[in-house]
């Protein structure tokens, strides 16, 4: 660390010298900036086009639980109760799977099927989410309603969220799709958080007599906690933000629901949905307002996230 | 004395590349044997083949016999012959997320020891038989990881025993520490021998000529010339162990 800054030092007092250096130095720097000074602009131009609404309803929008532009009366919970609904589904159903993946890929796969398989994994994170949304609506959302929705009924029935009659376009079907959707993201950051941890660490599991699930279990999960926290968080803000698929699956109702199996929507998907039948200046200016508070959302998710990664996971590196 | 691990004609490759040959060798029970040699002579390729490492890196390979009390080890399931034969690694490995309590009682509760008094007994055994107690006893809910490298070469030893081994694998567990620490592994060693039959492998001839009783030479993947330890660094029956010794190549 220290020899690098010394030698940071060195070749900028150096760079100093040339004047086409100091223009590339600038204008790199102002690209730098720039993104700060996009996410400043965005802020407030949301703000100003949302205040007529904000000055209407002010905090009463977060609790406010009716949409109706008929009253002009909006409220902005039954979209966040649906986007944290949907989100948990996705992360429930989502890490499970994706930690399966990075465990299958970077532990126990044979080397000539772990390329092949890494590269459609990560093929799934370039499917465009639109296609996704029409997956979901002529393909999943039917068989939800015919096979798999009756089955977790038949189970899980006697729970409140699994009861009703299921319909296939609903918030379970957005989980799934979500889900799906951020399985390459999660076990593609999970995986390259297994693949960093030492083998010392596996040796020293496999030299306690661990089977290889234990191995996996005591060297290296345990090892990659930090990272593998990192790759669900980032999950978690694309499923938050997670626009088209949602709003095709979803079955748009805005209001809140009991059952996994009713329509509902979230904060994207009601944007999406009402942008263009929505009546002018309040209920745009509340629409707008829903999207500042989702990019407020998105904005504290990953900071939390920056924040518990960084500082209480990262425990005893150096140590291999 | 009797043999508690007869290696019979043992050759390991990695791929295709063949990195011990043929090698036959004793190591007797309550003893500490050396093995020494210069880098790649196949000495760290030879104790992983005791307990059954070896095979974990792909694509590795073993043939030959090791026998644990009379059982061929090749003929057992791997992790139960690693259960009773421990090893110790060259770079202190301890579990960086679990505490100093935790890493001594990670084998144990594989085993599926849960009871807490039998892990707390297990805990403080091990620790005072490595010589840690009495520098962590205040505080084993601390990281593994916060101790200095001497101390967790002294954890991961700790870690071995708690397990009861009856066979100690040490491959060359001081060369990442400063002297002072190695000493006091090399006590230990010494005190180990009681309970335990220790394997330790070193590059460094010192080390061997201090802890061990007898000491394997080996050169090329071969085995050289093996014998008690005094007697090979005095009287070396090769010409090739006498330069190895003299300090002539290596």
């Amino acid at each position: 660390m220290h020899v690098f800054q010394t030698l940071r030092g060195r070749t900028r007092a150096r760079l100093r010298a040339t004047p086409r250096d100091l223009v590339f130095e600038g204008l790199s720097a102002f690209t730098a900036l720039s993104v700060v000074g996009l996410l400043v602009l965005i802020t407030v131009i949301l703000y100003l086009a949302a205040a007529e609404s904000i000055r209407t309803y002010g905090f009463g929008f977060l609790s406010g639980s009716v949409w109706d532009s008929v009253s002009q009366r909006f409220g902005a919970a039954p979209f966040i109760y649906g986007m944290l609904v949907t989100s948990a589904l996705a992360l429930l159903l989502g890490v499970p799977v994706s930690l399966g993946i990075a465990i299958f890929l970077s532990e126990l796969s044979p080397p000539w099927l772990r390329i092949p398989l890494t590269f459609i994994v990560e093929l799934l994170a370039a499917v465009p989410s639109v296609v996704y949304g029409l997956w979901g609506i002529f393909v999943l959302g039917p068989a939800m309603r015919v096979y798999i929705e009756p089955g977790v009924q038949a189970v899980l029935g006697f729970l409140p969220p699994f009861q009703g009659h299921p319909i296939g376009s609903d918030v379970f079907t957005a989980g799934v799709i979500l889900a799906i959707m951020i399985i390459p993201t999660i076990s593609a950051v999970s995986r390259e958080a297994l693949l960093a941890v030492p083998d010392s660490q596996r040796e020293a599991a496999l030299s306690l007599g661990a089977t290889r699930w234990e191995t996996t279990r005591l060297g290296v999960l345990r090892y990659a906690r930090a990272g593998i926290f990192g790759a669900a968080i980032l999950g978690l803000g694309r499923a938050v933000g997670e626009t088209m698929a949602v709003t095709m699956t979803i079955g748009n109702r805005a209001a809140f629901f009991g059952s996994l199996f009713e329509p509902g929507q979230t904060i994207a998907s009601q944007i999406a949905s009402r942008w263009l039948d929505a009546v002018p200046p309040l209920e745009l200016g509340a629409l707008i307002q829903l999207g500042l508070v989702l990019m407020l959302v998105s904005l504290f998710i990953n900071l939390f996230a920056r924040l518990m990664v960084g500082r209480f996971l990262r425990v005893g590196e150096g140590a291999e | 004395m009797s043999a508690k691990v007869h290696v019979d004609k043992i050759s390991a490759w990695y791929g295709p590349k063949l990195a011990i040959q043929d090698i036959s060798l004793d190591f007797e029970e309550h003893s500490v044997s050396g093995i020494i040699g210069p880098s790649g002579c196949g000495k760290s390729t030879l104790i992983r083949c005791l307990n059954r490492m070896h095979e974990t890196i792909p694509k590795a390979r073993v043939e030959g016999q090791v026998l644990l009390d009379g059982q061929d080890i090749y003929g057992q399931p791997a992790v139960s012959v690693r259960r009773r034969i421990g090893m110790v690694f060259q770079k202190p490995n301890p579990f960086p997320t679990m505490s100093i309590y935790d890493n001594v009682a990670a084998g144990l509760r594989l085993n599926g020891v849960r009871e807490r008094k039998k892990l707390d007994q297990a805990v403080l055994e091990s620790l005072k038989q490595a010589a840690l107690w009495d520098e962590v006893k205040d505080s084993l809910d601390k990281s593994g990881a916060s101790l200095s490298g001497g101390q967790q070469q002294r954890l991961c030893i700790a870690r071995a025993l708690a397990v009861k081994p009856e066979v100690l694998l040490m491959d060359e567990p001081c060369s990442a520490l400063d002297p002072i620490a190695t000493a006091k592994i090399e006590d230990l060693i010494f005190d180990l021998k009681k309970d335990y039959t220790l394997v330790i492998v070193t590059h460094n001839m010192q080390q061997a000529a201090r802890v061990a009783e007898t000491t394997a030479f080996m050169y090329l993947g071969k085995l050289i010339e093996v014998g008690r330890t005094r007697e090979l660094f005095e009287r070396p029956g090769e010409t090739l162990t006498e330069s190895y010794i003299t300090g002539r190549f290596g």
